[in-house]
């Protein structure tokens, strides 16, 4: 039996708008399936690793059609473009997802030695998975009130993956994060309010249609100053980032790895769909006057504040979560260059910062497997049991300080190189401010390593644990990545000037060939 | 109407705000329900309080006449549940609190603190 044309072309077309749900729909349904499982948890492990595999490929193949065929629109419900809610994944959406497939898998694979069954009975699979569709939901969706569901949706997720144990220190800790967030939360929900009762949408190419065509309004300069005070808040950016590093500790360390990976990175993403967008920061006349300053400011006080208060620490993750924040703030620098190459080097630097958070924290964990704690004085001469694995751990540390070949370097080099071409009047201050956080990042992680690692042990006659071959995989996995995408710099900037290039309405609107109706018979 | 609709929204936001700021967890819970309340109140008004008629198209006619705006109707409805669900979470670990720590003061509560704090003594001192 043969399809005619139309029907085939139909098929594809249904297909390839489809592909823009699978990596909400395969971990948002394994979700599910792992909550019925939730007494078996060998076989609640094997759906999740499944389910993150599929992911993964899910997205690589988004990343691969949206290269080659443009950006992907769904409709949901089968109303046209704005009335309908609207997934839409271009090229920054597929980069991004697909980096969180890598980053979940990394810390599944880590998990099969941290994660016991005690910890899966307590509900860790379900909830990793909601949380990468959560995520994922984050990059794909059009609308600006879908994000704010996906933003709870991951908030919810995190602080049940932060109390899995239900430590009193983890319990104080979900409860700071809670309560911020949740002020966060409303700031967001306000500036959503008003920017509909604004412009009358809130698909975000319409609304960026829309406000581009009219007089700037106190409304939208106040819309705009709310979103970016929740948006500032859930990235973790000074002044609002201290409940990040109040938290992000307690939490087993599979948890922190995958919470440093993600999720602050997609509130910077849902800054750059905003800001870029809608408001259009570095496009002609902005909508809201003011905004890349005040960007820089938050940016630089972030980095030194962050670095300086990561240098005082003696717990690994305490170190590493100042880190998180301060990583944050290069991305934001990006971001404060209004310009296209500054947003095109803070989406590498976004891809380039979650796989390496991911890979410290995931590597804090296993040093405290071998040296029995993360307090750096108690630790020492890891390196006569575990060379290899201090090899790894020091390519992980290198690259977030920004040493060659790693994609750590790139991505300080590009936001510094789009810093000298901006037409920014701040530029030549945000860029000092970014080498002496740099120098500082190198030195918190030299310490770190030499602590860990190189010195002489404080406990003299204590012999490190061995490390298991699982542990060792998922940093292995991001120090690869790191490695690769730092030798691979080519491609990988392409990629970001193109997802950089799609922040324009013109650019994300036409979608031709591409978009379908799904729901309604044509 | 509107100019009501502002004041209440206002003072339930001032309210909550307030409440929010307290060091009493049960208080801030209170507070921070307070405050989606408040949201709710907006993002009902910003689609506009006019008509009470549903969004329907009569039959035989192309155009919708005069009709209320269900977009804000449903945000308000989907805020409602993620309000009532993080409400309920975090009133959730304010009794975990309580039954692990015996406080329910936030300047009281310090096991996060204390867990990694750098000017605590180290494991190499007490040994």
């Amino acid at each position: 039996m043969t399809l005619s044309r139309r029907g085939r072309t139909l098929i594809t077309d249904a297909l390839a708008a489809g592909l823009a749900i699978w990596p909400v729909v395969i971990p948002l349904s394994a979700a599910a399936l792992t909550l019925l499982l939730r007494r078996w948890p060998a076989l609640q492990r094997g759906v999740m690793e499944i389910a993150v595999v599929a992911m993964l490929v899910a997205a690589a193949l988004l990343l691969v059609r949206t290269r080659s065929g443009g950006a992907i629109v769904m409709k949901f419900g089968g109303w046209e473009r704005p009335y309908s809610v609207t997934f839409v994944a271009d090229v920054l959406s597929a980069a991004l997802c697909t980096t969180a497939g890598i980053v979940a898998l990394a810390v599944a694979v880590f998990a099969r030695a941290d994660v016991r069954a005690r910890r899966r009975r307590a509900g860790f699979d379900p909830m990793f998975l909601g949380m990468l569709a959560a995520v994922n939901g984050a990059f794909l969706t059009g609308d600006l009130f879908n994000l704010y569901v996906w933003f709870e949706l991951m908030l919810v997720t995190a602080l049940g993956l932060v109390t899995l144990d239900r430590r009193r220190a983890q319990i104080d800790g979900a409860i700071r994060y809670a309560a911020m967030s949740m002020m966060g939360a409303t700031f967001m929900l306000v500036g959503i309010g008003l920017l509909y009762g604004e412009a009358g949408t809130l698909d975000l190419v319409h609304l960026s249609v829309t406000l581009a065509g009219r007089a700037p309004s106190v409304t939208t300069s106040v819309a705009a100053y709310l979103l970016l005070t929740g948006l500032v808040l859930k990235a973790g950016l000074f002044p609002l980032f201290f409940w990040l590093p109040a938290s992000y500790h307690t939490a087993p360390i599979s948890v922190s790895a995958a919470l440093a990976g993600l999720l602050t990175k997609v509130a910077f993403y849902a800054c750059l769909r905003v800001f870029v967008l809608v408001f259009g920061v570095g496009r002609g006349v902005p909508v809201v006057s003011g905004l890349p300053t005040l960007f820089a400011l938050l940016a630089a006080a972030t980095m030194l504040v962050s670095v300086l208060a990561a240098i005082a620490q003696v717990d690994v993750r305490r170190l590493l979560a100042f880190h998180v924040v301060g990583q944050v703030a290069y991305l934001m620098m990006g971001l404060a260059l209004a310009s296209r190459a500054g947003s095109g080097a803070a989406i590498f630097y976004t891809m380039h910062t979650m796989l390496v958070q991911t890979g410290l924290f995931l590597g804090a964990g296993a040093i405290a497997r071998a040296g029995g704690g993360y307090d750096l004085r108690g630790l020492g001469a890891l390196i006569r049991e575990h060379p290899r694995f201090s090899a790894l751990f020091a390519v992980l540390a290198l690259s977030i300080s920004g040493v060659p070949p790693l994609s750590g370097f790139w991505a300080k080099a590009f936001v510094i190189d789009a810093a000298f071409r901006s037409e920014s009047p701040v530029a030549v201050w945000l860029v000092a401010v970014a080498v002496v956080t740099g120098f500082l990042t190198l030195y918190s992680m030299s310490v770190l390593w030499t602590q860990a690692f190189w010195r002489r042990r404080t406990r003299e006659g204590h012999v490190a644990r061995p490390i298991p071959p699982a542990m060792v995989a998922g940093v292995a996995l991001l120090a690869a990545c790191t490695l690769g995408l730092g030798l691979a710099i080519e491609p990988a900037v392409r990629l970001s000037r193109d997802a950089a290039a799609q922040l324009r309405p013109d650019a994300a609107m036409p979608n031709v060939g591409a978009s379908v109706d799904t729901g309604r018979p044509r | 109407m509107s100019v009501l609709y502002a004041v209440v929204a206002a003072s339930l936001f001032g309210c909550g705000l307030y409440m929010v700021l307290s060091r009493h967890i049960v208080r801030m819970v209170l507070g921070l329900s307070l405050l989606t309340t408040a949201v709710n109140l907006v993002l009902f008004q910003a689609g506009r309080i006019r008509s009470t008629q549903p969004p329907i198209i009569a039959e035989g006619v192309e155009v919708l006449g005069d009709s209320a705006d269900p977009v804000p109707q449903a945000l308000v409805l989907t805020a409602i549940v993620i309000g009532f669900a993080l409400t309920v979470i975090l009133a959730a670990l304010a009794l975990r609190a309580w039954r692990g720590d015996g406080t329910l003061r936030s300047d009281e509560l310090h096991s996060a603190r204390d867990l990694g704090d750098p000017l605590a003594p180290g494991p190499d001192v007490d040994h």
